[in-house]
């Protein structure tokens, strides 16, 4: 039975998702030097285009379609044969299935531009294109499958991911790691500057970001009902939260409470708040939240120390706010679920379960992609281009210009 | 003829073109420009990471005015740009062999 008010809410919360993306691009895009502002703009857009066609041809049906073991969608949905208008009775079973379809496709977009974050300024396109295919394919689908499908392992155990920790954030956050390990750092870092070339564009990026969240969270409750009130709610008041605490922190270490720290503090506490939003009391939020800002801080600072060159603290932000949040879930649950607070003991230790498992997967199955890739077309541009800037080798074109 | 060349902070451009014009210089022509003397540069903090910017913002003053008001425009500059703080900037004076207006073909001193 279709219900006119989910399916308005549900296309909605998916043109919410899709805003997403761009907004990552400015997000992202600003934190770098201005000769690869467009390279690091596209890397987000180009998974729009990419991944959009993926997913109608295969993405879907691996990660929704008839569940083989537990593991993995059979090929039922290929070209999404058989999605159409009437409501599938697995999913979302009140909005015709090409609107739970386009939903998710807005998740599988924007999983693998979060990991751009960590690659900037050295990859070589075509590599990068291929590696976000790759990556969908053999990362995205089998994890989504595995804890949103209907059969699916994780969720069978009854790991609780309500809008993405797992899938989205830990799956990216991880592999953002491993790219930055194989890829190696930037020419000159960290010695030479690496200052962002114009933060007012990541300023209006996060502030996009913030809002398609609402869709994120909210729209994963599958309805215009009480979840997606609750995880509309949770989400602003974890944002608020991480901002507030990631900038305190700041502010006591460093003397100065910065732009940059605020919103790489929001964001955190979206992260965080992903897996929890709709499981958890406006109050569970708030220290869920608090957690993020000061957790996140910590970890891009310890980056110095460790000397990786994760450029955009795509890790710092996404893998590790993703695992303090599918690890808080198990903590805070309270609504449809029960957590350690509640006395589940149980809960906590199947979410460091689903964490581990996600690490361990999207982590081998990362540097599998990248080394074939490697092997067969290179990794990085050539050093003359790092230097040049990637905007005018890779593509011909630069972001600002004079006249 | 002579041309000034003055770097100077940048917050100080308005009472320093403000104070040329009321001494009767018509033009000039500014760049924002980015250096370092004594004073050097400073740090910015990024996400916790440390970053020394060396050069500094400055503004650069460029006019060519007739000799005699050469030195009266130069006494004019350090005076409107003096902070008495580090990092106040220089003026530098140089010869000028010939102006012309493009528009009317003009030169020398009636170009200016």
């Amino acid at each position: 039975m279709i219900s006119g008010a989910d399916t308005a809410w549900l296309l909605v919360a998916s043109a919410l998702v899709m805003l997403m993306t761009p907004g990552l691009a400015f997000f992202y895009g600003g934190m770098v030097r201005s000769k690869n502002v467009l390279n690091t703009l596209f890397l987000s857009f180009i998974a729009l285009a990419v991944i959009t066609l993926e997913w109608v041809v295969i993405g879907y049906s691996m990660a929704f379609g008839r569940d083989i073991g537990g593991f993995i969608g059979g090929l039922n949905h290929l070209f999404l044969h058989g999605v159409g208008l009437t409501p599938s009775p697995n999913y979302a079973s009140t909005v015709p299935v090409l609107v739970f379809m386009i939903f998710q496709m807005m998740f599988a977009i924007i999983t693998p531009a979060l990991i751009s974050g960590a690659l900037v300024e050295r990859m070589k396109f075509s590599a990068y294109v291929w590696f976000i295919l790759l990556w969908a394919i053999l990362v995205y689908n089998p994890v989504c499958h595995w804890v949103w499908a209907k059969g699916g392992w994780l969720g069978k155990l009854g790991a609780l991911d309500f809008a993405g920790g797992t899938v989205v954030h830990i799956n990216a956050g991880i592999s953002a790691l491993i790219v930055a390990l194989v890829l190696g750092k930037r020419k000159g870092y960290p010695s030479a500057n690496f200052v962002p070339h114009n933060l007012t564009l990541t300023a209006i990026g996060a502030g996009l970001l913030w809002f398609g969240w609402f869709g994120f969270n909210a729209g994963s409750a599958l309805g215009a009902n009480q979840t997606a009130a609750l995880a509309f709610v949770t989400t602003h008041i974890a944002a608020a939260a991480a901002s507030f605490s990631w900038l305190m922190a700041e502010w006591i270490h460093v003397g100065k409470p910065s732009t940059l720290g605020a919103v790489s503090g929001l964001v955190a506490g979206l992260v965080a708040i992903t897996p929890a939003a709709g499981f958890v009391s406006p109050i569970g939020a708030i220290f869920i939240g608090l957690g993020a800002g000061v957790i996140c801080y910590i970890s891009v600072l310890l980056k110095g120390k460790f000397g990786y060159d994760d450029s955009l603290d795509a890790f710092g932000v996404h893998g590790v706010g993703g695992i303090w949040g599918a690890i808080a879930t198990g903590i805070f649950a309270c609504h449809n679920a029960t957590g350690l607070l509640s006395g589940n003991v149980h809960q906590f230790i199947v979410q460091v379960i689903a964490v581990a498992v996600s690490i361990v997967y999207a982590g081998f199955m990362t540097f599998v992609i990248l080394k074939v890739i490697q092997a067969i077309i290179g990794l990085r541009v050539e050093a003359e281009e790092e230097v040049t800037g990637l905007d005018l080798t890779s593509h011909g074109e630069t972001g600002y210009k004079l006249v | 003829m002579k041309k000034i060349e003055a770097v100077i902070k940048p917050f100080k451009l308005d009472d320093v073109k403000e104070a040329l014009v009321s001494i009767g210089v018509h033009g000039m022509t500014i760049t924002e420009v980015r250096g370092f003397g004594r004073q050097k540069g400073h740090t910015e903090v990024y996400r916790g990471a440390e970053y020394t910017v060396d050069f500094l913002p400055k503004v650069k003053i460029e006019m060519v005015v007739p000799e005699d008001l050469a030195s009266k425009v130069a006494e004019t500059i350090c005076n409107a740009a003096k902070t008495g703080k580090i990092g106040d900037g220089k003026i530098f004076i140089l010869p000028v062999e010939e102006v012309m207006r493009i528009r009317t073909g003009e030169t020398g001193k009636d170009a200016l």
